[in-house]
């Protein structure tokens, strides 16, 4: 179905299953229990993971399947949110427009930017990225102040035209972003017990960009063209011998990557309509190679699975400060639980890219594949004592006849 | 007139003159063997042939075109295939995908964006590869990584992939190098095979002289960057400007 076959196609339903589920998935805990701060299933976190999972997925295209190490993405990002808030001053509220726009854009970006990168490969390749989104950031900070409001951030005000829409609500506040007149803002609270979970209209737009995001990956890993991209990673040499030249198709990769990262970019802005110098920032591209190298470079989910993992921890770990600490060692000693909190403290709140750095350390070295790999080994665990019992089972049969 | 027609090739790194006055004709449906000692300029040679260096005087000349000045890509699409001195295969594919590309690369030219297309329902261009893999007698490895291979069957699977185009030419550069007897003899049987089922012209640079001898039909001795004599391999052997070369002027 869908031109998947087996594996890929069930790949599909599960993640479509946990996207569309995920307001009750990410939210296990009652509101007011004391663990509801380890709830995850709130609008704007939930935005976040899909966003950035669709950023990952198009970034593992150029990095997983070819190997390029783009140290620069984050400028699309950037572009793709400037014309989506462009688009929502001059055309619209409507986030189809700005999404298409910030698509295109962050695709022409792409195609400035990696002509030139290309040039090189390895190392080389990876500073031309880098330097030329330093450069888009930099631009975006002074220079272009008119385009790109400098370091206040592109906003929306109340005299843009609109040309489409209104410039000014009936009650005098600045419109809200919507697809055809469904706010994306808007949020349907399910109260079950003490539960409450929350649908978000933007939650599902991110969530359904983000299957058709994840199909298309699929459609390219699985393509003859996917299967150029691996030989490029593969090697370089025997590529060229053999007829086919490199530059084209890794330069296809890094535009489609630019575009995914534009998608992400533009639905950012849609879910929130303003735009940040900072987004274009070389941590904001690291970071997307974190949840890629964490997740499990070049595999179809790993990238998705990084991204939530990293936004997860950036938003649930930063959260914990030292109170939160001390109601729940507050069962300790008093000496030993200030040891205990000071001990765990730097990991926490400000401190949890500490966690995530040694989190990284420890993938890197012991799964080299990523969380993925971990999986697989757990399944394939899991698999051998199955296999074990049997042969176990025809051993003892045997002596019986 | 050869296939492969070099003429008056010069190339010189700073103070060193690598080629001097080469010229060579290699003859259509032959298997010509380029031999020499150590730095004769047999690697310039090769890198003149498939366009990694550009001399600096002389042509070369493969079907009537020139091929000074192109790309390894675009020479490879008129019809030169190259073996590598150290097998060059993709090892993270499996063996059949490594079958299919030169394969794509032969229908598609040297690039084609075909993203939307589920490789594995390209059966034209399976069973092609299944094929070559089943004449090779590698069709039981099909689904393994190619890294995993002996090297002896990495140098079939190589040669497999540039047969797999039907090329007009086959260069190999020392394909025995660093081999075990045995897949020294296997690649040398496989070769031979390959002469008689196909119209293909080989040129091969080798050291190994039980290697040359057995397989080639003309060969071209180069010592200090210039062909010293060209001969079938029985005038070869006896010749005494070969031994001084091989052996120095006293012995």
């Amino acid at each position: 179905m869908l031109g998947l076959n087996k594996k890929d196609l069930s790949l599909l339903l599960v993640v479509t299953f946990l996207a569309l589920c995920a307001p009750f998935i990410l939210n296990p805990f009652p509101t007011d229990s004391s663990l509801a701060q380890f709830n995850a299933g709130y609008p704007d976190l939930m935005q976040r993971f899909v966003i950035f999972g669709i950023f990952a997925i198009g970034f593992n295209i150029l990095f997983g399947l070819t190997g390029y190490l783009s140290f620069g993405h984050a400028a699309f990002l950037g572009v793709g949110s400037y014309s989506a808030v462009w688009m929502f001053k001059l055309l619209s509220m409507n986030v189809l427009p700005a999404i298409v726009l910030s698509v295109i854009v962050a695709g022409l970006f792409s195609v400035v930017i990696g002509y030139v990168s290309l040039r090189r490969s390895g190392i080389y390749f990876s500073i031309l990225t880098l330097a030329f989104a330093q450069m888009s950031f930099n631009l975006a900070y002074s220079v272009l102040t008119p385009i790109t409001n400098g370091e206040t951030g592109l906003q929306l005000t109340l005299d843009d035209p609109r040309i489409l829409g209104v410039s000014r609500t009936e009650s005098g506040g600045i419109p809200v972003t919507n697809l055809f007149g469904l706010d994306m803002r808007d949020t349907y609270e399910m109260v079950v017990g003490p539960w409450s979970f929350q649908f978000n209209n933007g939650y599902y737009l991110c969530a359904i960009l983000m299957l058709i995001s994840f199909y298309l990956a699929i459609r390219i890993f699985r393509s003859p063209f996917g299967m150029m991209l691996r030989a490029i990673k593969s090697n370089n040499t025997r590529m060229t011998y053999t007829g086919l030249n490199a530059r084209p198709y890794t330069l296809a990769a890094f535009v489609i990557s630019g575009m995914y990262a534009g998608l992400a970019g533009g639905l950012l802005a849609s879910m929130d309509p303003l735009a940040g110098a900072e987004r274009m920032q070389w941590t904001a591209s690291g970071e997307v190679v974190l949840m890629t190298i964490l997740g499990g470079a070049g595999t179809l989910i790993g990238p998705v699975l990084g991204a939530g993992f990293i936004k997860y921890f950036e938003n649930i770990f930063s959260k914990i400060n030292e109170s939160v600490l001390h109601t729940w060692f507050g069962f300790m000693p008093d000496g030993l639980e200030d040891l205990v909190i000071t001990l765990v403290y730097p990991f926490v709140g400000k401190g949890w890219h500490l966690t995530l750095g040694i989190m990284f350390m420890l993938v890197v070295i012991f799964l080299p594949g990523g969380l993925v790999e971990g999986g697989q080994r757990i399944a394939g665990l899991f698999r051998r004592k199955k296999s074990g019992d049997d042969a176990n089972k025809s051993t003892q049969s045997t002596p019986a006849e | 007139m050869g296939i492969l027609e070099v003429k008056n090739v010069n190339k010189r790194f700073g103070g060193l003159q690598a080629l001097g006055d080469v010229n060579l004709s290699v003859a259509e449906n032959s298997v010509h063997a380029i031999i020499g000692p150590n730095g004769a300029g047999k690697s310039t040679l090769l890198n003149v042939l498939i366009g990694k260096l550009i001399p600096d005087t002389g042509s070369v000349m493969f079907n009537g075109q020139s091929v000074l000045g192109r790309k390894p890509y675009e020479i490879n699409q008129m019809g030169i295939s190259r073996v590598f001195q150290t097998p060059e295969i993709f090892g993270d594919l499996t063996v059949l995908e490594n079958m299919m590309i030169p394969i794509f690369a032969k229908r598609d030219g040297v690039f084609r964006m075909h993203a939307f297309e589920n490789a594995d329902n390209e059966k034209g261009i399976v069973e092609q590869a299944e094929h070559m893999l089943e004449s090779l007698n590698m069709a039981d490895a099909r689904h393994d990584h190619s890294a995993s291979m002996s090297r002896g069957n990495k140098r079939r699977l190589e040669i497999g992939m540039c047969l797999a185009q039907s090329p007009k030419l086959l260069l190999l550069d020392e394909p025995t190098a660093g081999m075990a007897r045995a897949d020294t003899n296997n690649t040398i049987d496989l070769l031979k095979q390959i002469k008689e089922e196909r119209d293909i012209t080989i040129a091969i640079i080798e050291h190994d002289m039980h290697v040359v001898f057995s397989l080639a039909e003309r060969i071209t001795v180069l010592a200090q960057g210039t062909p010293l004599v060209e001969d079938t391999p029985e005038n070869i052997k006896g010749h005494p400007k070969v031994r001084e070369a091989y052996l120095g002027e006293h012995a």
